[in-house]
């Protein structure tokens, strides 16, 4: 079965992203870019369901302006087969980009899409659930196991409450969760191979998607400072403090 | 503008966190209905209408919405929704698994995680792990939510005497089902409500000692919690993550225990009001947002903690 799997390109987890001065959005400037943690853990289940003989093709998408390429190698550097570029440079809200992997969605025919639960730039957690509702597919959403048998998907969902198990019809998707499994790092020689793959480049107009935003940015601003705190010498003073001067125990 | 809210509920009884959203409701302005879609909840529906400050109650019991499947509360809500000016629903794991397919279907934008309303068509939401704070303003005829709890007050479960109107449209998409689940069984206040919380990072090196951090939650009738790090370990199960990726909580009291402070574990917890801080290297980033911070060996300073409550 071919399975998609959809990347972004974010800033690197590790960075403290900041807002612009002049409060327009994240300052991007000169950050170091990756693939979005949990699009890696999708990508790794890809591979995974391949190297079991379940997956037969591997196909990557990654949706924004041109440097998006870069994580689609990525994902082919840990062995997806082909990529296709839905290249952009207007900024793209998730029901947008919903739309435009339904449009991908329609001309692939996969039976599985695996993608990130949310992604760490905007915390959405959106686009899985929109393109679900899109495509009428069902979802396996905040996923910590998948199992494909029989025309159907089992998918373990991390819940507040503990773990919930659903079987979903193929086609489906499965957005993923920290536990699903831990990503492979590329080798040398797949990063070589990976420049050779197959990357197709298709743009909203040829999928005649309307990406126009609905949501206007008014403005980003950095959270409120907390107000710095002070360091306790013992454990006796600390029980102190909480009782007489925050009151809280 | 009225404002249509899924209700969580486990059919017997309404979520708390449902309370939370009603009051976000509030400050946004309207008659307010609350969505009960479950299998036998006449329970929970009889609850739902007490609520503060709720109008109406829309019950839909029919087995097609009994394990509240995504796939079939969304097509109910958004057939429902069309009369309204707002979809809310707390950002839980339910409200984040099922509103987003609702505003698809309605062809509307959602706002993730709202913790403030700046007017009627405009609102705060955090993002980048809550390293900023995005007011953004919606064009869409129906304003699709899902609330931060710990940004809203909670309404009162009592005092209210809404209608309750039967829904008999049944949407079942026949594409997804129940298998189980396991729920995890405490004793000790959910996390999300509690008061006061007190987590453990890696520095609890495993699974065995956050008996100690047990112990002193329950002194304190707290609710234990621990950091991306504890549970990637393997120490303590998901569901017990504070985080960008885990629950959200900002209770009166937070108790960090072993824990360094990653962005990503602040993001869950930094709207706390007094957060301590226990951490053997002093220069961990979690006394950066520590009220009062301990620089010791938990494995000493925590036993002792506990004989001193």
């Amino acid at each position: 079965m071919k399975v998609l799997v959809a990347v972004k390109r974010v800033a690197d987890y590790n960075v403290k992203v900041r807002p612009k001065a002049d409060g327009t959005g994240a300052d991007l400037n000169n950050v170091k870019m990756a693939i979005n943690p949990f699009c890696e853990i999708a990508v790794e289940e890809a591979v995974r369901l391949k190297e079991k003989g379940i997956a037969t093709e591997v196909v990557a998408v990654s949706i924004g302006d041109k440097a998006c390429q870069e994580q689609i190698r990525t994902a082919l550097a840990l062995g997806a087969d082909r990529g296709i570029h839905v290249e952009s440079s207007e900024t793209l809200q998730p029901l947008a980009i919903a739309k435009l992997l339904k449009a991908v969605v329609d001309k692939e025919q996969p039976e599985l899409v695996l993608m990130g639960k949310q992604a760490i730039d905007g915390d959405n957690n959106q686009t899985g659930q929109m393109l679900g509702a899109l495509a009428n597919m069902p979802q396996g959403t905040f996923a910590s196991e998948v199992n494909i048998a029989d025309g159907k998907v089992a998918v373990t969902r991390e819940i507040d409450g503990g773990l919930q198990t659903l079987s979903l019809t193929l086609p489906a998707i499965v957005t993923t969760d920290l536990r699903l499994n831990e990503p492979r790092y590329a080798k040398l020689p797949n990063i070589m191979k990976a420049k050779k793959k197959p990357l197709d480049v298709l743009t909203p107009e040829e999928l005649a998607v309307d990406v126009a935003p609905r949501l206007t940015t008014v403005k980003v601003e950095p959270p409120a400072e907390r107000a710095a705190g002070i360091k306790v010498e013992s454990v006796a003073e600390l029980v102190d403090k909480l009782k007489n001067e925050a009151k809280v125990i | 503008m009225s404002i249509l809210i899924l209700a969580e509920h486990d059919n017997a009884s309404i979520n708390a966190a449902t309370l939370n959203t009603v009051a976000c409701a509030q400050q946004i302005g309207g008659d307010i209905t609350l969505l009960v879609a479950g299998a036998d909840c006449g329970a929970a529906a009889e609850q739902a209408a007490k609520i503060n400050g709720v109008a109406k109650v829309l019950v839909a019991d029919n087995a097609a919405y009994a394990h509240q499947l995504a796939e079939n509360v969304s097509l109910l809500m958004a057939e429902v929704a069309k009369d309204y000016g707002y979809v809310l629903a707390a950002a839980t794991t339910t409200g984040k698994n099922i509103l987003p397919r609702v505003a698809a279907l309605l062809d509307v934008a959602q706002i993730s995680d709202v913790t403030g309303v700046v007017s009627a068509d405009t609102f705060k939401h955090p993002i980048y792990a809550g390293n900023m704070i995005e007011t953004v303003q919606s064009a869409d005829a129906i304003k699709v939510l899902t609330v931060r709890g710990t940004a809203f007050d909670a309404v009162a479960a009592e005092g209210g005497s809404a209608s309750v109107e039967s829904l008999s449209a049944v949407h079942d998409a026949g594409i997804s089902s129940f298998v189980g689940e396991e729920l995890a069984v405490s004793d000790r206040p959910e996390l999300t409500a509690a008061s006061i919380v007190i987590s453990g990072g890696r520095g609890m090196q495993n699974g065995e000692n956050f008996a100690l951090l047990e112990s002193v939650a329950d002194k304190l009738g707290a609710a234990v919690g621990a950091s991306r790090a504890a549970v990637d370990a393997g120490f303590v199960p998901n569901d017990m993550q504070v985080g960008q990726t885990g629950k959200i909580v900002a209770p009166n009291l937070y108790i960090a225990v072993g824990i360094s402070g990653a962005i990503q574990h602040l993001a869950g917890m930094k709207d706390s009001k007094v957060i301590v801080a226990i951490n053997k290297d002093e220069d961990a980033p979690i006394f950066q947002v520590a009220d009062y911070g301990l620089v010791a060996d938990l494995f000493e300073a925590v036993p002792e903690l506990n004989n001193a409550l």
